[in-house]
């Protein structure tokens, strides 16, 4: 039985902003609770310490909780969304199961308002969360390569990067051929021994969870700092609602079902919610109160509304050449050459590239029989062996605007296992980003046919990309158009504080866990320098 | 006192009957035959079709529905009629596509290329990833000399 003590500071989820979070307000000492629907990773058990590592992507390590249904998760209905939403449930969120591409924001991401005339900016900019950045990397272990020009200077190094391989060098002779930037990426993977964790190996299997721990995934990073400086982790606990009193007005603590499922009520002073893009949303809007009866910190309306995904396109080509496979982190460069808005592109905003290696064995035998490439009968065998550790691919990821109508909301008939209403998801790709899509699916194809390729194959967008769940309690100084505050606090409720994805004003065109986790860091930062005034 | 049936996984009953195994057999034969020119089975191989009955996991309904159309389209069991008609319902099959076969297709696969033979033919390993990992040629980073060479090209605020 679960002591249920008041705690000063509760946390709810224990992903890539949760354990964050955590670490940092550990050196309060206050007494902090992270509560986590999930439960501890053992590495020993993940995909690549077997045979059946291919398989294992499409059952019990499968990126989309509906198809995965293990205990630890929830259903989403996602059928209205061209976008499947994917996410992890355990200590650690999704950074079990994501492939380290590690980029920051760039500074302009930050106003696009100002610079652009679309959508709004934040009310912060990146160099208030450089310092932040630079602490997330450090507890991270990032590699990659100092001065990429697509970024401001930054004041740390990385550890050397990833290999370039034979992937990377025919992809980044055939980008100097086009005057186009690329570069090595900042990749959350240990190119050395560091902080106790092994170097890389290239198992070549980063995103169902790194039997290395290479990857850093937060169970292995922050998780064991914050233990040792005292948090505590409750792990098999669903939250299903957080409670209000009335009298107040402030958040007192939350209900959850144990790893019993039996419902308990945990007293805590602040609340933390880390719960991701699509987790957040649902747990306040199954926050009803007679004060909030439109959910909790929802004055505004826009709670679950302004979800932004990242449209991905994913362009592949086959090669003469032998490419690295699955033989290596599959992410290891990128590029940024359309981040920057262009209006002679016909869209506003941008997008970034990631090159990927290959794929693996049983991989390229699905995707090349699905699409019609790979025959049937005598001829099967000689054509898999011109298509087998002969791919490359460019996945580019579009910066999502914000549009109120895609958006999170409770599901009328779909439950979780603990019988708590399931997200449902309402999402439409804007032209905007159709466009988007179509200029980096052109330029893409143009870049691998320099590379060398005879054949491309495209999707647009990715159906199962919903990695990045972003926007739905955006950041702002308007109560009546945002969510949350400058510094993560709710407009309506003074102790409860947003820390996930779901802060997000927009978008950006990167992989956002790192400007997640330094967002993270900042408002934890922000909390201790205010402990004194936290509630005025 | 007979006993309680434990309750089948909610993505479906994970076990064949023996007439689906037959025309799954059967299935694998046309699309991937045995190769003496490549020195490997075909997938319907006994030793990689019982890795495919026993590895149905979340597709399990999804096989049992396209093999049930596989006999549909046979008119009976495909697996009895002459090789020239399999063929002829391999190609209808093949034409219709859907998620079912996609899904049968995607458990075919898995098991096949995951055979010992197949991945020594390949020239593969047949190992687990880890613990040894492979080995990556770490480059010449002097490639990227000319990007920098052309500079900055993040935007200021």
């Amino acid at each position: 039985m679960p002591s249920n003590e008041p705690v000063d500071v509760l946390i709810i989820g224990s992903g890539a902003s949760g354990a964050a979070v955590a670490w940092s307000l550990a050196d309060t000492k206050m007494k902090i609770l992270c509560l986590e629907q999930g439960d501890w990773q053992n590495p020993t058990d993940y995909p690549s310490n077997g045979r059946d590592w291919e398989a294992r992507q499409f059952n019990d390590m499968a990126t989309s909780p509906n198809r995965r249904q293990l205990w630890s998760d929830y259903p989403v209905n996602d059928d209205n969304s061209p976008i499947k939403v994917l996410n992890f449930n355990a200590v650690g969120g999704s950074t079990i199961l994501y492939a380290a591409h590690y980029p920051r924001l760039h500074p302009s991401d930050f106003k696009v308002k100002s610079l652009d005339g679309v959508a709004d900016d934040w009310p912060i900019d990146y160099h208030q969360l450089e310092p932040f950045f630079a602490e997330n990397d450090r507890m991270t272990g990032v590699s990659g390569m100092a001065g990429d020009p697509a970024y401001p200077p930054q004041k740390t190094s990385p550890m050397e990067p990833l290999p370039m391989g034979r992937s990377g060098r025919m992809l980044g002779e055939a980008m100097n051929r086009l005057g186009w930037h690329w570069w090595p990426s900042d990749c959350a993977v240990t190119t050395r021994e560091y902080e106790g964790r092994a170097p890389c190996i290239n198992l070549g299997h980063c995103i169902a969870g790194c039997a290395q721990g290479a990857k850093a995934s937060t169970d292995i990073t922050y998780w064991p700092a914050a233990i040792r400086a005292g948090v505590e982790l409750r792990t098999r606990a669903r939250v299903r609602e957080i409670t209000i009193d009335n009298a107040t007005g402030m958040a007192n603590g939350v209900i959850y079902y144990d790893r019993d499922g039996v419902e308990q009520f945990q007293p805590a002073h602040v609340v933390v919610v880390a719960a991701n893009g699509i987790g957040t949303p649902r747990l306040l809007l199954n926050s009803k109160s007679e004060r909030f009866p439109n959910g909790l910190a929802n004055s505004s309306g826009l709670v679950g509304k302004n979800l932004m995904f990242h449209p991905y396109a994913s362009v592949w080509g086959y090669f003469n050449e032998e490419t690295d496979g699955n033989r290596g982190p599959p992410l290891s460069l990128w590029s940024h050459e359309f981040y920057e808005s262009d209006p002679s592109r016909g869209f506003v905003r941008g997008y970034s590239w990631q090159f990927g290696r290959g794929v693996g064995a049983i991989m390229e035998a699905q995707q090349s029989f699905a699409s019609g490439r790979l025959p049937w009968g005598a001829e099967h065998h000689a054509v898999y062996r011109k298509l087998h550790n002969h791919r490359m691919n460019i996945a580019a990821i579009c910066e999502d605007l914000p549009e109120e109508h895609n958006r999170v909301t409770l599901d009328p008939v779909l439950k979780d296992a603990n019988g708590i209403p399931a997200p449902k998801i309402d999402y439409t790709l804007s032209e905007n980003s159709n466009r988007m899509l179509d200029h980096a699916i052109a330029r893409a194809t143009e870049a691998l046919r320099e590379a060398g390729a005879w054949d491309i194959g495209v999707e647009k967008p990715i159906r199962n990309g919903g990695w990045h769940l972003l926007g739905t309690a955006r950041m702002g100084s308007d109560p009546t158009r945002s969510v949350v505050n400058d510094w993560g606090r709710t407009h309506d409720v003074k102790n409860l504080f947003i820390v996930d994805g779901s802060i997000f004003t927009t978008s950006g065109g990167v992989n956002p866990t790192s400007t997640i986790q330094a967002l993270a860091l900042y408002i934890a930062d922000q909390m201790k320098q205010r402990l004194a005034t936290l509630f005025d | 006192m007979s006993k309680a049936a434990a309750p089948l996984p909610a993505w479906g009953d994970p076990i064949l009957s023996d007439a689906e195994k037959r025309s799954l057999a059967a299935l694998c034969a046309r699309m991937i035959p045995a190769s003496a020119e490549f020195n490997v089975p075909g997938a319907d191989d006994a030793l990689i079709q019982a890795d495919v009955a026993k590895s149905l996991d979340r597709d399990a309904a999804a096989v049992h529905r396209a093999l049930a159309h596989l006999e549909r389209l046979a008119g009976g069991s495909f697996a009895d009629l002459d090789i020239e008609k399999q063929e002829g319902v391999c190609a209808t099959l093949r034409a219709e596509g859907g998620p079912d076969l996609t899904a049968l297709g995607r458990i075919i696969l898995q098991c096949y290329y995951r055979d010992d033979r197949v991945m020594i033919s390949l020239g593969m390993e047949p190992r687990p990833p880890f613990p040894k990992g492979h080995t990556l040629p770490q480059g010449d980073w002097a490639l990227l000399d000319p990007v920098r060479k052309r500079g900055k090209i993040w935007r200021e605020v």
